[in-house]
């Protein structure tokens, strides 16, 4: 075999460098460069054990419960077909779109008060927020396991419960894994919720690293601990993806779904829908429900000084939410507008590159998601303090940190629709007379266009809820939706309490309205 | 072994798959012919008790087994797509319903052998599941369910997706190895039913004609 010729259809060679030269400078500047900062001032780590015990109790206990909680939606909308089964999945998915200081708030204004700073107020809303996981990753097994394959157990001998344990277990296992190395990892850098629901009285390792930080002016101690943290968490990340690869069995196979046959599964399907359906509904509701309430009465006067803030000032101290809402709206604008771009430069670059420069650039392109939203806050904030690049008070910067963590949504979006592209379908328009850049455009770039608002979508959202990073890239007088929420919350009174609730039903409702809009049924033709 | 299947009906929603269907076996191998989509799979699992009839009962010499379930009626089956266990190798495989009875192991591999020598796939005990070939995972499948010697072995289109030799050969090879067996095997193919069979039906004239 001769030396490989790139096909006379093929971009030329200079075009993938040429497309992933921003993303992947983006990446050196604003993720790179931190973390490398990091590594350089992290003092001495000096950890509080109890600390490190708690994050890991909480994280385990929020972990086993999901996998319970989420087995029976996850057997119900894998196995059977039904009238509101995409619903019943969409409010499934719902909770895990949602900010983590909306799913706190909810939390603290659904529970009685003796359960608030409790570890089963965090379990509980971490079980809340993390269900999909489980309901995706589970069920996505579960789904293909072959009625017939069952059927054959049942053949032999096996009774229902030796089936479960022999056959299907077996099968499910590595969706189960991989569920529970998710749920763990999403528990163990929880931030938004744990500071809302634990309180001071239950730090865990992310808390900690903000106090250090911003009360306690010990940024190197702080700086040391997210880098211990980050190296425990990228090792487990390592080790599970392998065990991960190892575990998995392909079963050829579509989804194996069908409508329920007995009155016993009627029952149970309805039965699970419904408790799954209160159980996602409740906090939500609640939430809604409280911020017409001051003080035990019902009141609109949350609500009145949300959009008044002039009858606000002397009450919610420097606190004003409509400003708020202007900044969070202005933020994600411009964090969807960032990643949008990125990830579709970025995408191209993938799915055009060499294999290796490819692996490479997706690879950096997710690292920003596997690092806890905390750390890149941090290592953006010790990184741009001295000039010429003293870009703390740069209004951007919190869209940039924004679009950081959105980019790999993005990608994961796009990159799959650029890839199934077949060749062939660029080779037709080229020799149709499109020469090969304008093949892409046509063939390629023009089919990314609905992911690409999904991505939008799911950017804003992320944008708008953000909240670990924001905690140190935000500046006094630009405090985004979710910072004034944990402000108002964090104060005494009745008042500013059923502001937090009212700003966080807003938060709830601009958040849901951009999932439900991105999640319009695709009508692209596969 | 005598199988008696009496005025099975099995209603999917609205739509009536089996409508009054009687079959008797009488130690002996009965192909049962009917285009796709006629219901012979649904038979086979209401015999089996996958599908629990609308009406209808399944006798085994002489008993009422219609309210036994399939893993205590011992009806051993063959599926479509051979619906091996991909967590497990061939020998687990064929060994599965031994296990499921509590066998010990030693005797459990002993028969395991005997079962994949049967087949024609002697020494196959170690090999994953999924490096299989068409014909062999369909040896397989016919060993696991011959394991553990079931009273009656039912046979869902066995040879379905094999190439027209390997079909004709191994058609062959199943007629010598289920000589003695009471069992039904549904297919589409005529001539694949008259080489395994010794008797020929068609599943429309098991159907209850009204009067």
């Amino acid at each position: 075999m001769g030396r490989h010729r790139p096909s006379l259809t093929a971009l030329p060679r200079w075009a993938p460098p040429a497309l992933g030269a921003l993303p992947a400078a983006w990446l050196a500047v604003f993720f790179a460069w931190p973390v490398a900062t990091m590594a350089l001032r992290a003092g001495t780590p000096s950890v509080d054990l109890g600390i490190v015990r708690f994050t890991l109790l909480q994280a385990t206990a929020s972990t086993a419960a999901t996998l319970v909680a989420g087995m029976a939606p996850a057997y119900v909308l894998a196995r059977f077909d039904f009238r509101g089964r995409r619903l019943a999945l969409a409010m499934v998915t719902v909770p895990f779109m949602l900010p983590t200081v909306v799913v706190g708030a909810a939390f603290i204004a659904l529970l009685p008060e003796h359960l608030h700073r409790t570890t089963a107020a965090i379990v509980m809303a971490h079980v809340f927020f993390n269900m999909a996981v489980v309901v995706r990753l589970v069920g996505s097994m579960w789904s293909v396991i072959p009625h017939e394959l069952t059927g054959a157990a049942r053949t032999l001998g096996a009774a229902p419960l030796q089936v479960a344990r022999h056959v299907v277990l077996p099968l499910l296992r590595p969706g189960i894994v991989a569920a529970a190395i998710v749920v763990f990892l999403f528990s163990v850098t929880s931030y938004g919720t744990v500071l809302l629901l634990g309180g001071p009285a239950r730090p865990t390792v992310e808390i900690e690293i903000v106090r250090l930080a911003t009360q306690l002016g010990a940024v190197e101690r702080a700086v040391a601990l997210s880098v211990v943290q980050l190296v425990v968490l990228g090792v487990v990340a390592v080790i599970a993806a392998r065990a991960q690869r190892m575990a998995s069995r392909a079963i050829a196979a579509a989804p194996q779904r069908r409508a329920p046959r007995t009155r016993r599964e009627r029952t149970l399907i309805a039965c699970t829908a419904l408790l799954t359906a209160a159980a996602v509904a409740a906090p939500m509701l609640a939430l809604v429900a409280q911020s017409f309430r001051v003080g035990g009465r019902p009141s609109l006067e949350a609500w009145r000084r949300l959009v008044d803030p002039v009858a606000d000032r002397s009450a919610s101290l420097g606190i004003d939410p409509l400003a708020s809402m202007l900044a969070s709206m202005r933020t994600a604008a411009v964090a969807t507008i960032l990643s949008v771009t990125l990830g579709l430069l970025g995408s191209l670059a993938i799915a055009a590159g060499r294999r290796r420069v490819a692996a490479a650039l997706d690879t950096g392109l997710m690292l920003p998601l596997g690092t806890s939203a905390v750390t890149v806050g941090l290592g953006m904030l010790i990184t741009f303090d001295s000039a010429p690049y003293d870009w703390r008070s740069e209004w951007w910067l919190v869209a940039v940190g924004h679009a950081l963590i959105a980019v790999p949504f993005v990608v994961r979006a796009a990159l799959p629709v650029i890839r199934a592209v077949p060749a062939d379908h660029v080779a037709a328009a080229c020799m149709l007379g499109a020469s090969p850049w304008r093949a892409w455009r046509e063939v390629i770039v023009r089919r990314a266009g609905r992911p690409l608002l999904v991505g939008a979508g799911l950017s804003a959202a992320i944008s708008l809820g953000e909240f670990g990073a924001t905690t140190f890239l935000t500046r006094a007088g630009r405090e985004t939706m979710p910072i004034a929420v944990s402000r108002l919350l964090a104060r005494a009174g009745d008042i500013p309490r059923a502001q937090g609730f009212a700003l966080a039903t807003v938060l709830l409702v601009i958040t849901a309205v951009i999932i439900a809009a991105t999640d319009l049924p695709d009508r692209t033709p596969q | 072994m005598r199988l008696v299947a009496r005025d099975i009906t099995v209603r999917f929603g609205t739509t009536t798959v089996l409508d009054r269907v009687s079959l008797t076996l009488d130690s002996e191998m009965v192909g049962l012919l009917g285009p796709s989509g006629s219901g012979k799979s649904t038979l086979l699992k209401a015999i089996a008790g996958l599908v629990v009839p609308d009406a209808g009962s399944v006798f085994l010499d002489g008993s009422d087994v219609s309210l036994v379930p399939p893993h205590r009626r011992g009806i051993g089956m063959v599926f479509q797509n051979q619906q091996l266990f991909p967590h497990l190798d061939v020998g687990e495989n064929v060994a599965f319903g031994l296990r499921m009875r509590g066998q010990r192991k030693a005797d459990m591999s002993d028969r395991v052998s005997e079962m994949l020598h049967l087949v024609g796939l002697a020494g196959f005990e170690r090999r994953r599941v999924g490096d299989l070939s068409g014909g062999e995972a369909t040896r397989v499948a016919l060993a696991r369910a011959l394991a553990p010697s079931p009273s009656v072995l039912l046979l869902d289109e066995p040879l379905a997706g094999l190439d027209r030799d390997l079909h004709d050969r191994l058609a062959g090879e199943l007629h010598s190895m289920l000589a003695h067996t009471t069992g039904l095997l549904v297919t589409h193919d005529r001539a694949e039913a008259a080489t395994i069979a010794s008797r020929v039906v068609s599943l429309a004239d098991l159907a209850h004609s009204a009067p």
